[in-house]
């Protein structure tokens, strides 16, 4: 019990630290140890506290009620943060950004001077909480040691991007500390600081390369993960004035969740300000921007921290917003992202765009969950997020390492690649099932989820999220069709990934199919005690009967292919050609076109995307959410005053 | 009541047993209507069965190793859903467990590289697209009608769920043509020859794998129909509505035969907006009302 | 189980037929003769057909088609040149693209002879051919080499 505040204050300070340091360092094998320690030190931290927190009989832990010399740091640290923004706005000349940092943060300072001070715990540590830290430690910490080995990949192919690893490992290391403090916070202010810092991070992390584009991307990232600031920033001033200084977050969701006056508006404002962090429609603009950034930064920011920040908060305000008219809007709005993000996926043939919008899309299911706010729903979401977090990082991990040997992240290009590159086109395969398929993982949370969504006669989102789940399956199995697709230029091509990089590959496939295999496990002595402690009572959402046949389900998906490859792979068969009317030339790769000539066979998947790409549908569906959220916020607003 | 476990099993057993006969029998069927239809005599009603048989002593020729068993995965898989329906298991996931089974379907569709076996394996995942939204609405209908996703339940309600939901009936009824691959919806494999695919889906197939593809047809024919069945069985007259669940099923399957004969293919873009305006304004306007009178 | 003769599947495919014969093939599958009555059934694809129907003479640029067709079928088959041009080259023999009947290329079975050859003849060699599908079936059950149609030059050519 006694190590808890060291744990937390190191998992917080430790990244940090050694982020700075690691920039201090020039030598590229000293710095490459000492990051490799250092996250093996974090990993090791998160499961110290992981198993302390258990020992002690999972239950909430409060910490850190004097804070005075803390609080002071936080403020100091706020407004260098604003002086670092508004110079980098002023710099690439995009001044009015600067006032959406240096708004919030007045306010912020307004609040600490001036609101009235309760006594209170700054830290407050639950099951969720620490869920969230090991997503952070695990996913986070194999993404930082594969950038490790995929950054020097990089640079040998991408010779026209400056060289400055030392800064991005200080990024990454920092963006890590501040997403374990945003996790274990219950202080708004305190959340407020880590808040700004992972949009920092965001936007260094994007503006990599600083091209052109990677600049106008990292302040679209910048700028909207400022104005959900700014909401959260007064959100948080509304609370702390109306509530006599009140600013624990989970003061607010029990006040709110009890009725009391002064909660409604800081609740819709935190919720819409995680909306931005999650990069939900109209804000998912951003999130696809950060596609330009090197890809352990985009493994980042979709799976482990940032847009896992945004839904982390809506899980913690999920019982303040479960019945709620602001509640629906945002289930709704979450539905919505689902629905249309998956439309513009199938339309993308590059990888990565493709991954990018499947993130966006599964946190709109979660924030669907998030805003439905049910326990159930909250059961589902933990579930989606938990299966989201490894098989993205996992993905995009992956598509990185694919992108290093072939030169190339379209889809089209990983033609037979489980010829070519086995053990990625593999690893590929394991996390593209795990996010789709049934019986795993994800597909179990969208039965919950739709099951909710018709308890709380929510047609709309019963509708968004059936059609949704639909199109969700049609791009992921074109994109499985493709890996496995036979020619005879199918040789192997050598495979460049490095060690660093396969380990974390590795270790993310297999903590995917574990997750797979010990979900109901991981159900009943995890879970449903989270659910206990965000909601105090909690109904089964799966009954014990289909938590058998789901286990039946995952056995029989996983041994019928095997057991049926064992026996078909000796059987004798006479080999034919692939039929083409007659006219194959030599193999089943080119045929003879009208002139007679040998023309090589080029097979491509659908992507109609002259009809539903995101030119076509991106700013008619952002019109259409901001439009429900501008209803949420003014009638909000209106209620309030 | 409940129906105790030996007996689930029975039926589940059944299934594994009886279900081709009777998919056979009702292409059989099938067939000769078809024929009566175009004033012809048509072939011997067992004729389904005797495509089997020589699909089974035709040599085993493939174009790829794994197509064998990427198609035997599928059937297997087929089977096992199937059964759990019939076991009285969870409907949701049962047809979220059929989509799993037709990821193998369409991998063994892609992984020959023939176009036309390609094309059709795109088109059948178009279709898929196309009606799994009636799919899993279908189930969740019955979850609002009887209170649970269990077929078990389902199977002893005591009003005939198609009382309370006839839109989700008629969502369900239109995409069977899909699943049945009929015409105007069999877009990814034509049944008939001379056509631009080929034989689309199944142009790589020969012999024993064209077999296990036909014989999957029929478990997922008769998977199918137990659940249009289940729209009209109740507990409350078991018997009546049992007969009147077998007379619609049969007409269900005869309608079927009716617009594939009557119907040319249409292009891919109908199908799918087709489908899903129908799946949308009859299961959303059922749904409608349901939320407004529960 | 049932006999394999109840269910032929044809494969047809036109070399360089003028058409008469295929119109004749397709009358087969009308309500007048209805083959299905058999168990025929006209499909489109070599992989799963178990007759091969040629009709028209074979040149130079089909040739290798017809070869490589017959080749995707799978064992037993059979071949039966339908029409007089399938079994010699008919009118076109002397043409000078034209290599002559289906036997220059493949190993042809049952010859339909008939310019165009009437259906009731070309049920007729279906029908013949399906008596030889068995037999080939048999040798391949009891894993004797498989007889071989007329191939012009002998094997090997």
């Amino acid at each position: 019990m006694s190590a808890v505040p060291y744990l937390v204050s190191f998992l917080i300070i430790f990244p940090m630290v050694i982020g700075f340091l690691l920039f201090l360092i020039p030598s590229k094998p000293v710095r490459k140890v000492i990051a490799s320690i250092s996250v093996a030190l974090i990993v090791a931290a998160a499961i110290w506290l992981t198993v302390v927190y258990f020992l002690n009989g999972a239950e909430g832990i409060w910490l850190f009620e004097e804070t005075e010399i803390v609080d002071k740091v936080i403020l100091v640290a706020e407004i260098v943060l604003m002086v670092f923004i508004t110079i980098m706005c002023f710099r690439y000349k995009k001044y009015w950004i600067s006032l959406l940092s240096i708004i919030p943060t007045g306010l912020m300072i307004w609040t600490e001077l001036r609101a009235p001070k309760v006594e209170m715990a700054h830290i407050y540590i639950d099951n969720l909480s620490i869920l969230m830290c090991l997503i952070i430690a695990v996913v986070g910490g194999c993404i930082a040691i594969y950038a490790m080995g995929y950054m020097d990949g990089y640079h040998e192919h991408h010779t026209d991007v400056p060289e400055r690893r030392k800064f991005f490992f200080m990024v990454v290391f920092l963006f890590l500390g501040a997403m374990f403090g945003f996790v274990f916070s219950d202080s708004l202010m305190w959340i407020d600081l880590f808040w700004e810092i992972t949009s920092v991070c965001s936007f260094l992390l994007i503006g990599y390369t600083k091209t052109e584009e990677a600049i106008n991307n990292s302040f679209r990232a910048l700028w909207m993960n400022l104005l959900g600031g700014l909401f959260l920033a007064v959100g948080i001033m509304y609370l702390a004035f109306m509530n006599d200084g009140q600013v624990s977050l989970v003061y607010l969701v029990s006040a709110a969740w009890m009725g009391i006056e002064g909660t409604y508006l800081p609740v819709a404002f935190i919720a819409f300000a995680a909306l931005t962090k999650s990069a939900q429609l109209p804000f998912s603009t951003w999130l696809m921007g950060a596609m330009v950034a090197p890809t352990p930064s985009s493994a980042l920011l979709h799976s482990a921290t940032m847009v896992k920040a945004g839904i982390y908060v809506l899980f913690r305000l999920a019982p303040a917003l479960s019945g709620t008219v602001t509640g629906t809007i945002i289930a709704v709005v979450g539905g919505f992202t689902f629905l249309m993000t998956s439309i513009m996926a199938i339309a993308q043939t590059d990888a990565k765009k493709v991954l990018a919008l499947s993130t966006v899309s599964n946190l709109g299911l979660m924030v669907a969950c998030a805003g439905m706010g049910t326990s159930g729903t909250i059961w589902a979401g933990i579930f989606l997020m938990m299966f989201h977090s490894v098989s993205k990082a996992l993905l995009f991990m992956d598509v990185g390492a694919v992108e290093n040997s072939v030169h190339s992240r379209d889809i089209e290009d990983m033609h037979g690649l489980l010829y070519r590159l086995p053990r990625l086109a593999f690893f590929m395969f394991i996390g593209i099932v795990a996010m789709y398929l049934a019986p795993f993982g994800m597909l179990v949370s969208k039965w919950s989820a739709l099951k909710a969504s018709v308890d709380s006669n929510n047609i709309i989102l019963v509708l968004l999220i059936v059609f949704g789940s639909a199109i969700t399956g049609f791009y992921w199995t074109k994109w499985l069709g493709k890996l496995i697709g036979r020619t005879a230029y199918n040789r192997q091509i050598k495979d460049i990934t490095k060690s660093s990089e396969m380990f974390s590959l590795t270790i993310n496939a297999v903590l995917m199919v574990l997750l797979c295999l010990l979900f109901p496990f991981l159900s009943s002595s995890f879970v449903d005690p989270l659910v206990v402690q965000l909601y105090g009572t909690y109904q089964d959402v799966i009954p014990g009967e289909i938590l058998y046949i789901l286990i039946i389900c995952v056995i029989v998906t996983f041994a019928v292919p095997i057991v049926c490859f064992l026996a078909n792979r000796k059987r004798p068969f006479d080999q034919k050609l692939a039929y083409m009317g007659g006219i194959n030339e030599d193999y089943d790769n080119s045929y003879t076109d009208s002139y007679g000539e040998k023309e090589k066979l080029w097979l491509t998947n659908y992507y109609f995307a002259h009809k539903i790409g995101q030119r076509k549908l991106m700013i008619p569906s952002q019109l259409i959410a901001l439009a429900a959220l501008v209803i949420m916020i003014s009638r909000v607003i209106g209620g309030a005053f | 009541m409940l129906t105790p476990l030996s007996v689930r099993f029975i039926y589940a057993i059944a299934y594994i047993v009886l279900a081709p006969f009777i998919g056979g029998l009702l292409e059989g069927i099938g067939r000769k209507i078809s024929a009566r239809m175009q004033r012809r005599v048509g072939p011997p009603l067992l004729q389904p069965f005797y495509d089997i048989s020589k699909l089974l002593k035709k040599k085993r020729s493939q174009v790829t190793r794994a197509q064998g068993f990427l198609l035997t995965s599928y059937m297997l898989l087929i089977i096992f859903t199937g059964a759990m329906l019939f076991f009285g298991t969870d409907m949701l996931m049962c047809f979220l467990m059929l989509s799993t089974a037709a990821l193998f379907l369409y991998l063994a569709g892609c992984v020959t590289t023939s176009p036309y076996s390609s094309l059709g394996a795109q088109r059948e995942l178009i279709q898929e697209m196309a009606y799994e939204p009636a799919i899993l609405l279908t189930a969740l209908g019955f979850y609002l009608a009887v209170g649970s996703f269990d077929v078990e339940t389902i199977y002893n309600s005591p009003v005939s769920p198609i009382m309370i939901i006839p839109g989700f009936f008629v969502a369900f009824v239109f995409i069977l043509t899909i699943k049945m691959r009929k015409s105007p919806f069999d877009e990814s494999t034509s049944h008939h020859p001379h056509q631009e695919l080929v034989k689309g889906l199944t142009s790589e197939m020969s012999g024993r794998n064209l077999a296990i593809f036909n014989v999957t047809e029929w478990y997922e024919t008769v998977f199918l129909l137990a659940v249009v069945f289940l729209f009209i069985k109740n507990s409350s007259a078991p018997l009546v509505s049992g007969l009147v669940g077998i007379g619609v099923v049969l007409l269900t399957y005869f309608l079927e035969i009716l617009i594939d004969n009557t119907s040319a293919r249409v292009h891919w873009e109908r199908m799918l907006t087709l489908t899903w305006a129908v799946t949308l304004c009859s299961c959303g306007v059922n749904l409608l009302v349901l939320m407004i009178v529960r | 189980m049932a006999d394999i003769t109840r269910s032929p599947w044809l494969l047809h495919y036109d070399a360089s037929s003028c058409n008469g014969c295929d119109i004749e093939v397709l009358a087969c599958l009308t309500p007048v003769f209805d083959v299905e009555r058999f168990g025929i059934v006209n499909t489109g694809d070599p992989m799963q057909a178990d007759i091969f129907l040629i009709t028209g003479a074979v040149n130079a640029q089909n040739a290798p088609v017809v070869k490589q067709i017959y080749d995707q079928m799978s064992d037993p088959k059979v071949v039966v040149a339908v029409g007089v041009c399938a079994c010699t080259g008919g009118v076109f023999k002397e043409a000078y693209n034209v290599m002559g009947g289906a036997d220059k290329v493949i190993p042809v079975d049952i010859y339909v002879p008939g310019c165009a050859a009437r259906p009731q003849s070309i049920i007729d060699g279906v029908v013949a051919a399906v008596g030889l599908f068995k037999e080939r079936y048999m040798q391949l059950k009891n894993k004797q080499p498989l007889s071989v149609g007329h191939l012009e030059g002998g094997e090997g050519s």
